[in-house]
């Protein structure tokens, strides 16, 4: 089912969660909604669903105008934060619920029902826990009971907010490839939530970023990562420093010093740079500081540096230095940016 | 702890021998001073002159009446609160409005008021002086001195009961159950029926406990609007006190040994629901 998002703008008690607002999401597409907290990305989720309403535009699904109709008329699959089972009800009673309440002439005999939570509950390989109670379960299969709960309606979008926010680490990475098997082979399009760029990243088709109740930017992985369009989607997914320049000429100044890089039209704006994307350098026109920490991670080593700054407290940068030969602390280092971006201000 | 020596480690939290027991033997002196001593005498006072006047105090017309209007004033004044208490918590809990903290404070007017304002308040309101009083007189209905003026008393003094008790639970417990029901298609009822009550089920269940105890039990606002009419408007707490005022003790405690078995009686429900279905289940919160 395709999904269309409209000049979407949702307030609560005036404060504006989410700002004209849209998106559209392919069928069968595999979609994060990425950003910090208070970005608006659950706001969003939850609109999409019709647990809560817009101020102001449309939501459609395929041609249909959702966002005139109630949460049980969309029929949307949502997975919950914290889950939400029910906890007086039995694994083969959450997950049949959705069919249990349907009005008598849409809902299945009880033996089609039992048929289909088991179907379900193979697909999610939890088989034999039917008459578990959801406390007696741990995260991830709590997390995979909610999923064949919100699958057994036959939902036309499936929606996830922070499914795996609960989890520990090694679950999480697990559930998260698992995750993207299902959805390839199911084929719904989905929509998740999360504050995990590593999890939207490697998981999803697009990555929607979200700041401020606003879209950034929108795009694959590697759009998002090595493209940013805007200096929030370059700070925020991965590393990077940034540094206020001035172009004067073609060559990229700061602190009015050439610094050996160049750069189109004359502006003055702001200079970001990943820790990877720097070269240690012994030339003239470089930036330079103080090595104030070096620290191991994980493949690489990087060394913080602050730039002195007229009196002012320094400027801090990130650089990767190469792991064999590690830079001394209280050294000076000199070193260049070998892809950057500058964004006018 | 494999190691045989001597040394013994205590939990930081805990306490030495000597404490536990001036601890324990402190608060069960208190207990049977205060509580258990005046419940025992209360059942010998009744049985003093055996079971046959005991049982004649009972049975005698006017305890009769009067139990059979407390039951009555009970059964009309606890389902009224259990929908009311259930209705406030739940719009206190779930949703979000205006004057909520005010609604909250409201609810807990009962409790801080004495009793005998919360009946001199329906004196007011339907006495022969006030605009209402009269107004329903001339229509036969009787407010003061009857019936429904006991039931309003007793409403009102006992309507905190549910909503605190459900209140906290349900705020705890939030709106995610009930929005997961919804989008999975269930109707509001459906929502309410199936995912709802059964997550308080126990509180509720606690609540009107408790409320049937204090509904039984009220003197103050009942004695204030009754008129203590013997045999129509005498509840059992409003009899004990006549009786003992005039010298019968006997049947005075006979009747209060009954309304002490009630309460009894829920203590032991309550501890049967708590032993059952564990520490959470009954709440237990005020």
């Amino acid at each position: 089912m395709e999904v269309k998002i409209n000049n979407i703008r949702k307030e609560f008690d005036r404060f504006a969660a989410l700002n004209d607002v849209s998106l559209n999401i392919a069928s069968g597409e595999l979609i994060a909604l990425l950003g910090p907290s208070g970005s608006g990305k659950t706001t969003l989720l939850r609109l999409i669903a019709g647990l809560d309403f817009p101020t102001a535009g449309q939501i459609f699904f395929g041609e249909e105008d959702a966002s005139r109709h109630s949460v049980q008329e969309r029929n949307v699959g949502f997975v919950f934060q914290h889950y939400a089972l029910f906890r007086h009800m039995t694994v083969a009673q959450n997950i049949g619920f959705g069919l249990k309440v349907r009005p008598s002439a849409s809902r299945p005999p009880k033996s089609e029902i039992k048929k289909r939570v088991s179907d379900l509950l193979d697909m999610v390989q939890l088989s034999g826990l039917e008459n578990r109670y959801p406390n007696q379960l741990s995260g991830g299969q709590r997390q995979r009971v909610a999923l064949a709960r919100a699958m057994a309606i036959e939902p036309r979008i499936l929606l996830l907010d922070e499914p795996f926010g609960a989890l520990d680490a090694k679950v999480r990475k697990e559930l998260r490839r698992w995750l993207r098997e299902f959805h390839d082979r199911t084929g719904h399009t989905t929509v998740f939530v999360t504050h995990d760029q590593e999890e939207a990243l490697e998981l999803a088709d697009r990555v929607v970023v979200m700041s401020q109740g606003k879209i950034e930017q929108v795009g694959s992985a590697d759009d998002v990562y090595d493209r940013p369009q805007s200096p929030f989607v370059f700070s925020f997914i991965g590393e990077s420093s940034h540094l206020p320049v001035e172009v004067k000429d073609g060559a990229v100044l700061f602190q009015g010093q050439p610094i050996g890089i160049s750069e189109g039209a004359d502006a003055a704006g702001d200079l970001f740079f990943r820790p990877e994307d720097v070269v240690l350098t012994d030339e003239k026109d470089a930036l330079f500081g103080k090595v104030t920490a070096c620290r191991r991670l994980a493949g690489t080593r990087i060394a913080e540096i602050d730039i002195a700054n007229n009196g002012h407290d320094p400027f801090h940068v990130e650089v990767e230095v190469p792991l064999h030969a590690p830079v001394e602390l209280g050294s000076e280092a000199r070193f260049r940016p070998t892809r950057w971006k500058i964004f006018r201000k | 702890m494999s190691d045989n020596r001597r040394i013994s480690f205590r939990n930081p939290a805990d306490e030495s021998f000597s404490t536990k027991l001036v601890l324990v033997a402190l608060s069960l002196a208190f207990l049977a001073f205060f509580l258990f001593l005046p419940l025992v005498s209360v059942f010998v006072e009744a049985f003093r002159e055996g079971w046959g006047t005991y049982e004649e105090a009972l049975v005698e017309p006017d305890a009769w009446a009067a139990i059979q209007l407390t039951l009555t004033v009970a059964a009309i004044a606890v389902p009224l609160n259990l929908v009311f208490g259930l209705a406030a918590s739940w719009a206190i809990a779930k949703f979000e409005f205006k004057g909520k903290a005010f609604l909250i404070t409201l609810i807990d007017l009962p409790f801080s008021i004495s009793p005998v304002i919360s009946g001199l308040v329906y004196v007011l309101l339907f006495g022969s002086g006030s605009l209402l009083g009269p107004w329903l007189k001339s229509y036969g209905i009787e407010i003061l001195f009857a019936v429904p003026g006991i039931v309003l008393a007793t409403v009102f003094v006992t309507f905190p009961f549910v909503a605190r008790e459900l209140i906290p639970l349900m705020q705890d417990q939030g709106t995610g159950d009930e929005e997961a029901a919804l989008s999975l298609g269930a109707s509001g009822w459906q929502t309410f029926w199936y995912v709802t009550l059964p997550n308080i089920k126990w509180g509720l269940l606690y609540g009107v406990l408790l409320c049937n105890a204090r509904a039984m039990g009220e003197f103050g606002a009942v004695s204030v609007v009754s008129g203590r009419i013997r045999g129509l408007t005498n509840t059992m707490p409003l009899h004990v006190e006549i009786l003992y005022n005039e010298y019968n003790m006997v049947a005075a405690f006979a009747v209060a040994s009954l309304l002490a078995l009630l309460a009894l009686v829920t203590l032991a429900l309550k501890t049967f629901l708590e032993l059952r279905f564990g520490a959470g289940a009954a709440g237990g919160r005020h």
